[in-house]
């Protein structure tokens, strides 16, 4: 039983990675039909810029700031960096290309991948890079005979947060309505009065600042990044939003959380090799009974 | 290319048998200039072009977004080497089995989940992609060697006794099965079942409508484009005497997708020019050293930017119209 919590609780840490990175990827989609392969690496960057900040900043910020301060500022410090690298990318290599349809849109996002994932070696190497290992007190709570280290707590908890602020903008406010309808049918939401460039401007600042902030939660947690690792996340990230139904943002969440749930117990139960592999089966069973995902609306066919 | 119109009767010398033969003459004097280098990096290119062709079926033809593609490539690759180091079968007698095999793979996963549509099938192959790699990397019944696959493959011989080995033996073989497939789908294209998987393209439920069997001719182009992949596979590794799980990531299932969509979705001489695009231009670009795939990157957005639809987009609609002018003409006459 320690065991199934245990790996609950990790589940749920990696899965709240997941659920954030699919964020990103979910609410794109949901506005602009587009599979955002740039994602991934926008992830990357953020952790990188985080790492930054944190190992040559860090002297002089936690003197000033304190160490949660320095951890606050370096999050903000890549959220607002990653923002801007979104819009930048948006602008430059997708924008241009969206009148001619989606599928020139993948292969843009791929190039833009490509482009990103260089440049993160270009300027800090093609080495790992390790994160700063006493940022956070070694500290454990414990439940019985579970412990749950502070970091996951924090990490946990700062998820939570975040996606409970953006459920709460999307679900209840007048803009998140208006996202919420571009989603849906983005040529009657903009007949409707719905600025759409503002919708995608959106999208595409807090996308990539949720993932930058991810990035520095999964540098903090594995302590080591490297610029490759944007593919593998978001792939992960990928398949959550698509288990949740694409383009539908509470089903990213839970996606994601799902996902981390089931790697982990499935790596606990049948094989840590084999875990990966469970992941997908379940995923194409998920989607062979429900084609459109978990909360995915079911689509009418076109005629 | 694809020219039916029976008004123009064909000159043996016509302009487009031409360009067609200078182009062939270019092929085949190629590697008797350069050196074996570049000879391997042309060989790299038949075999992109060759893959090219076999998602072109699948995502040109049909417009079914299959990124697990490497997949079909890993299982024929996979299944030469097994059968070659373990039983000694010879390569060649491999190549079909090797395309069977991808074939019998597609049939039997694709089957359940054919029904999917877009982005939901899009994903499911990828994760079909990784489930096959991530099999391989894990070793089952100690058959694939692991992350380290299998060594020592042997190269392919010819029925009297020659063996295929060197650089340029081997660029004519992946040429040569790229020529046949070029003949063989542009056949492909002008009969019944291309025109079925155009139209389930363009509109799938009119193609239903009008009594075209969507499923099936969804699962043949599986089917076939699998096979394709495989017998890519199965000279990919006799040609490097090894093959290995990092062979086929989704990063190759994504070049394969670029190759289609820089060409031109179901363009042939298109998905050559693509395939040149990613296996020539990172050559090229060598001197750039790290900052080439830089390059690599914007080039590609550029080239989406400018040409959206491909550098040699399909121009299917224009051909039949006037072929369908010419028909009645010549009839009237």
């Amino acid at each position: 039983m320690e065991i199934f919590l245990e790996q609950l609780i990790n589940g749920l840490t990696i899965g709240s990675f997941y659920a954030l990175i699919a964020l990103g990827y979910t609410m794109v989609y949901g506005v602009l039909k587009l599979i955002n392969f740039a994602h991934g690496d926008f992830f990357t960057l953020g952790s990188y810029l985080g790492y930054t900040v944190l190992v040559f900043g860090s002297a002089l910020i936690t003197a000033h700031f304190g160490l949660w301060g320095a951890l606050l500022l370096a999050m903000m410090i890549a959220a607002v960096s990653l923002a801007l690298v979104g819009i930048i990318v948006e602008r430059l290599a997708y924008r241009p290309v969206y009148p001619a349809g989606r599928l020139p849109a993948v292969v843009s996002a791929l190039g833009a991948s490509i482009f990103l994932q260089n440049a993160i070696m270009v300027i800090w190497g093609p080495r790992f890079q390790a994160y700063p290992s006493k940022l956070i007190p070694n500290a454990h709570l414990t439940i019985g005979d579970i412990h749950i280290s502070l970091l996951q707590i924090i990490i946990l908890l700062m998820s939570f947060i975040l996606m409970g602020s953006l459920y709460y903008i999307v679900q209840k406010t007048t803009f998140g309505a208006a996202i919420r309808a571009t989603a849906l049918d983005r040529d009657t939401a903009s007949l409707m009065g719905i600025n759409i460039n503002k919708v995608i401007l959106f999208v595409f600042t807090l996308g990539p600042a949720l993932g930058a902030m991810t990035g520095i939660m999964v540098g903090m947690y594995y302590r080591q990044i490297s610029f490759t690792m944007g593919w593998n996340y978001g792939l992960k990230a990928f398949t959550a939003s698509v288990l949740g139904g694409i383009g539908n943002i509470p089903g990213a969440m839970i996606g994601g959380l799902i996902l981390g749930v089931l790697e982990m117990l499935g790596a606990a139960y049948i094989s840590a090799a084999w875990k990966d592999v469970f992941v997908f089966i379940i995923l194409i069973l998920v989607l062979i009974f429900r084609p459109t995902g978990l909360l995915g609306e079911k689509l009418a066919e076109k005629v | 290319m694809n020219e039916i119109t029976p008004v123009k009767t064909k000159h043996l010398l016509s302009q487009q048998n031409m360009i067609i033969l200078i182009v062939l003459g270019a092929f085949v004097a190629y590697p008797f200039f350069v050196s074996n280098y570049f000879i391997d990096i042309a060989f790299f290119f038949g075999t992109y072009a060759l893959l090219g062709l076999s998602l072109n079926i699948v995502l040109g033809e049909v417009g079914l977004f299959d990124l697990g593609h490497a997949g079909f490539y890993a299982i024929g690759a996979y299944t030469t080497a097994i059968l070659n180091t373990k039983f000694g079968i010879p390569i060649l007698v491999l190549l079909p089995v090797s395309a069977l095999a991808a074939a019998l793979f597609a049939y039997l996963v694709c089957s359940p989940i054919i029904h999917l549509q877009g982005d939901y099938l899009l994903i499911v192959t990828l994760g079909l992609g990784e489930i096959v790699r991530l099999a391989l990397i894990n070793n089952p019944f100690d058959l694939t060697g692991g992350p380290n696959g299998v060594f020592g493959i042997d190269f392919p011989t010819l029925p009297g006794g020659f063996v295929i080995d060197s650089s340029i033996e081997f660029y004519f073989l992946i040429w040569i099965i790229v020529g046949a497939s070029i003949l063989g789908l542009t056949r492909l294209q002008n009969s019944r079942i291309g025109r079925a998987w155009n139209y389930i393209r363009e509109d799938e439920i009119a193609a239903s409508a009008n009594g075209v069997n969507v499923k099936n001719y969804k699962l043949l182009a599986f089917v076939l484009g699998a096979a394709l992949a495989g017998v890519a596979g199965n000279v990919y590794a006799s040609k490097l005497m090894c093959v290995s799980p990092e062979s086929f990531t989704f990063w190759e299932s994504c070049l394969m997708f670029c190759i289609v969509l820089i060409g031109g979705m179901g363009s042939i001489p298109g998905v050559i020019i693509g395939a040149a695009f990613i296996s020539l231009f990172p050559e090229i670009f060598r001197p750039f050293a790290m900052y080439r795939m830089l390059v690599f990157g914007s080039a590609m957005i550029l080239m989406m930017m400018f040409r959206p639809g491909g550098v040699w987009p399909r121009k299917r609609g224009a051909v039949e119209f006037r072929s369908l002018i010419g028909t009645s003409r010549s009839k009237d006459a």
